[in-house]
């Protein structure tokens, strides 16, 4: 792990002397334990400016929206209640930002540093940042701008109205598009495709049925017409960037294109940081606490330091704070690399006291835990890493919903059924999955989505109003494949009303 | 100051009144935020718009939660990763609300008036309220928790702690205590009291709405009064008295007389609660059946003659239940289209809790 020098005179921060000392300390122990990040700008606000920074999920320049408003007043009402209280923010840019509340005390002030530098060199490190804007803050003051020029020019509400419907849609898009490329280039060379089957090369006559055999010759041309029916269709395959498609063919207006565009671009931009959220706040916490134990604690401060870590890793019950979790497995793992418990030979010991004291002596899991900050997001992390022990450790359980109590329950504590819970909800954000299937259904125009069902159904008051939004900005009417109750049913609405139809 | 985010903030608080975007309005939904009333957590209810997105149902989602419990123990609502820490560095910190700050919080929630009390405003009797800490005071007020948690920051600071004999004493100067600040508050009294109508029509999630809504008015009314009282009446055919946790948990079968339970209020209040001395607020709660036209009108000769001559406010809350016809609101909003005594609300569910409090509390009265 090589780290850029960093300059920190670059920058004009506005730090009062004695944090800028902080800094300069707490950068000091970051870089010795090999944390690589970029630069790091600490602005100070008072509360109201950091609720209001947060409330703009940390931009200071964003487009007019109520949504902002409202997550300032859950902010600011559950601060001034006691309730809770944000003690940093950091944005994932080159350099990047950081804020810092006023009023903090000095131990806060150097946890949340510690912890600040830590999530820095995770949005440096980890792979699923790699096609991140590093530039975003002056992306969205852009984008401010723009949004801003056409509510002059077409007034508030129709400028929000159409911003909502593309926000209700904004789930609608392929998490791993930035990093794959799906669909063929619009001028490929196709003048391979001649639609027939090509046989293999027989030397001897008599091999031909051998080698070449009807049923597989047949089969083969099937698939060959199938794939040829499929080019006529609109899209050629199964669409899961709606948003994009939206975008390119949708019949919108100039200034409405743009605005949609936005979205969608804010809309990945923040994708990361959803597939990240128990690797990166475990990293980030795993890492102040090593700095504040090892190093930067004086003796006076324990206390607060105490109070406050215990605070963030809290877990009310029931609840699972990510944390926690994300922290708990950091260690983990580094304990098991260290310890060489993994690999064949420990997998397959059955001795549970041996299993216990398993200890090769390897000293690998600091060197572990930085390859996993580099290579995995939350599904890979939870997939590889949870093991029965931390469950049983940690108590977790899965939780249903049961019918004759009208109560959500606890269902098992099984590990199975826990990893495969944890990784249903990590998976798509836990949003359905839904593909565009056919933006010409019925030979006429209509939209059609298909919900790839997974055993849960949709909540069908709020699909009935997303496809009311889908309405809006496709103009024809739009229909979801879905199944409820049991039931195969496609979900429709015209522009008038909404119907059900048994598919 | 002035914010950037002002604007944002009006906007949103525009929806909520339901000023501008009407279709947005039904997804206001409530988020909460959690505190500690004792042993209970409670949610504060803060409105919030959900926008529409294909989602799960939640019912079938389910999830994974951390905490001790045997398998088919009840996990609280709002439980669940979902919901868990979802913005950066925010810390959930456990504070003891008291109804005090409750009635606070609900009061600048809703935006409710101070009710102004009819009868003796000018009495004021002097109460006390713990507001701070300070270094001196009397042995009784000492603050236990931040003396020792002083002792401990000093001994550490001093070398002297040893965590294998883990042992703090404080001296004198780590000892904290609390001090007050004498408040006035008029000295009236109300008095509250709750109708439910438990025939068999009412079902457990009808009865939980109105356990949820007569808690917040409960604190409010208490918060803005130095005596309250509580009482209870319960009635399907009859009417009678009952404790709270009957009132709650009680499942008749038969018919539905409203008029006995007018009957049973107006006979508690004449011989308890003098009109001169005494803010009386009857709440109703039912599912809107009645038994016959005939004794309808008998309600609202009761109401008209009797009930609304001592009453601050009349309110009736409708709960809507899978057998429930919902006539009787429609025959008050009838008999008393611009009574401003006779407040009606309608609560479909759980998430109309919130605005028919309001409707009810919001004239002050």
């Amino acid at each position: 792990m090589k780290s850029k020098p960093t300059s920190s005179g670059k920058y004009m921060t506005s730090l009062p002397p004695e944090l800028h000392k902080l800094k300069k300390e707490i950068e000091g122990y970051a870089k010795a334990y090999g944390l690589d990040y970029y630069d790091v700008i600490f602005e100070v606000l008072d509360w109201n400016q950091l609720n209001e920074v947060a409330a703009y999920g940390g931009f200071p320049n964003r487009y007019p929206h109520w949504r902002f408003g409202m997550e300032y007043e859950q902010l600011s009402k559950s601060y001034s209640y006691g309730l809770s209280k944000i003690y940093e923010m950091v944005v994932n840019t080159d350099p990047c930002y950081a804020y810092l509340l006023y009023s903090n005390g000095m131990v806060d002030q150097k946890l949340v540093m510690a912890h600040v530098y830590a999530h820095c060199d995770f949005f440096k490190n980890n792979v699923y940042f790699a096609h991140t804007n590093r530039k975003m803050m002056d992306e969205m003051a852009n984008h401010k701008t723009r949004i801003l020029r056409y509510i002059d020019r077409y007034g508030r509400d129709i400028v929000e109205d159409f911003i909502d419907a593309c926000l209700s849609l904004d789930s609608l898009i392929d998490y791993h598009a930035p990093a794959i490329r799906r669909r063929r280039a619009p001028h490929e060379d196709v003048t391979g495709d001649d639609r027939v089957v090509r046989r293999l090369r027989v030397s001897r006559p008599y091999l031909e049925d051998y080698i070449n055999p009807d049923d597989f010759i047949i089969a083969q041309q099937r698939w060959l017409e199938d794939e040829a029916k499929k080019e006529k269709r609109f899209p050629e395959h199964p669409e899961r960037d709606v948003l994009l498609f939206l975008l390119e063919n949708a019949p919108l207006e100039r200034w409405e294109r743009d605005v949609l565009g936005i979205i969608r671009e804010e809309g990945y931009y923040f994708t990361p940081q959803g597939q990240t959220k128990i690797m990166n706040e475990g990293w980030a916490s795993y890492w102040h606490s090593k700095i504040m134990t090892e190093k930067a604690l004086k003796d006076s401060e324990i206390i607060d330091y105490a109070d406050h870590h215990s605070g963030t890793v809290a877990t009310s019950p029931g609840r699972l704070n990510p944390y926690k979790i994300g922290l708990e497995l950091f260690r983990d793992i580094e304990d098991r690399w260290n310890k060489g418990k993994f690999g064949k030979e420990y997998e397959d010991c059955d001795d549970m006291v041996t299993k216990k004291l398993w200890d090769k002596k390897l000293g690998l899991g600091r060197k572990k835990i930085f390859e996993v900050r580099r290579l995995y997001n939350d599904i890979t992390f939870i997939d590889t890493f949870l093991t029965p022990e931390f469950c049983q450790e940690h108590r977790l359980f899965v939780y249903a919903y049961d019918l004759t109590s009208k109560e959500f329950e606890i269902a098992s504590r099984e590990f199975g059924s826990i990893k495969q819970k944890l990784l249903f909800h990590l998976t798509n954000f836990g949003h359905p999955t839904i593909n565009l299937v056919d933006a010409n259904y019925k030979n006429r125009a209509e939209m059609l989505l298909e919900h790839t069902h997974e055993g849960i159904d949709l909540r069908l008051d709020y699909a009935h109003e997303t496809l009311k939004n889908l309405f809006a900005l496709w103009r024809r009417p739009v229909h979801i494949k879905t199944i409820v109750e049991g039931i195969p049913k496609i979900l429709s609405y015209d522009g008038q009303e909404h119907s059900e139809t048994r598919a | 100051m002035a914010q950037k985010i002002d604007q944002d903030v009006a906007r949103f608080k525009a929806i909520i009144r339901g000023k501008i975007k009407k279709e947005l309005r039904k997804f206001v939904a409530t988020g909460e935020l959690i505190g500690k009333k004792g042993k209970d957590l409670i949610s504060i209810p803060i409105p919030r718009i959900d926008i529409p997105r294909f989602v799960h149902s939640e019912e079938q989602a389910g999830g994974v939660g951390e905490g001790d419990g045997d398998q088919g123990q009840p996990v609280g609502p709002g439980d669940g990763q979902s919901k868990a820490g979802n913005l950066p560095g925010e810390h959930l910190m456990e504070v003891e609300i008291t109804f005090e700050e409750l009635a606070r919080m609900l009061g600048e929630e809703l935006e409710l008036p101070r009710i102004v009390p009819k009868g003796q405003q000018d009495l004021e009797s002097r109460g006390h309220k713990y507001t701070g800490i300070a270094p001196v005071g009397p042995e009784s007020l000492r603050h236990f928790k931040r003396t020792y948690r002083k002792a401990l920051k000093r001994q550490i600071m001093m070398g002297t702690y040893d965590p294998r004999a883990p042992l703090v004493i404080p001296t004198h100067e780590d000892r904290v205590y609390r001090t007050w600040k004498e408040v006035k508050r008029p000295q009236a009294k109300a008095v509250i009291i709750y109708i439910l109508d438990v025939s068999g029509s009412m079902g457990s999630e009808q009865k939980e709405i109105v356990r949820l809504e007569s808690f917040w008015i409960d604190t409010w009314i208490r918060s803005n009064y130095q005596n309250v009282e509580v009482r209870y009446i319960i009635h399907d055919a009859v009417a009678r008295e009952v404790d709270r946790d009957t009132f709650f948990h009680t499942r008749e079968s038969g018919g539905t007389i409203i008029s006995s339970a007018y009957k049973l209020l107006i006979k508690m209040v004449e011989e308890n609660y003098p009109v001169a001395d005494w803010n009386i607020y009857p709440f109703q709660f039912s599912d809107g059946d009645n038994w016959s036209g005939n004794d309808t009108d008998e309600c609202m000769k009761l109401l008209t003659d009797r009930i609304l001559t001592f009453a601050n406010v009349f309110c009736y809350g409708q709960v809507e239940s899978e057998y429930g016809s919902g006539q009787f609101l429609k025959d008050l909003e009838e008999k008393f289209p611009s009574d401003e005594r006779i407040i009606t609300s309608k609560i479909p569910n759980r998430d109309a809790i919130i605005d028919s409090i309001k409707t009810f509390l919001e004239k002050g009265k």
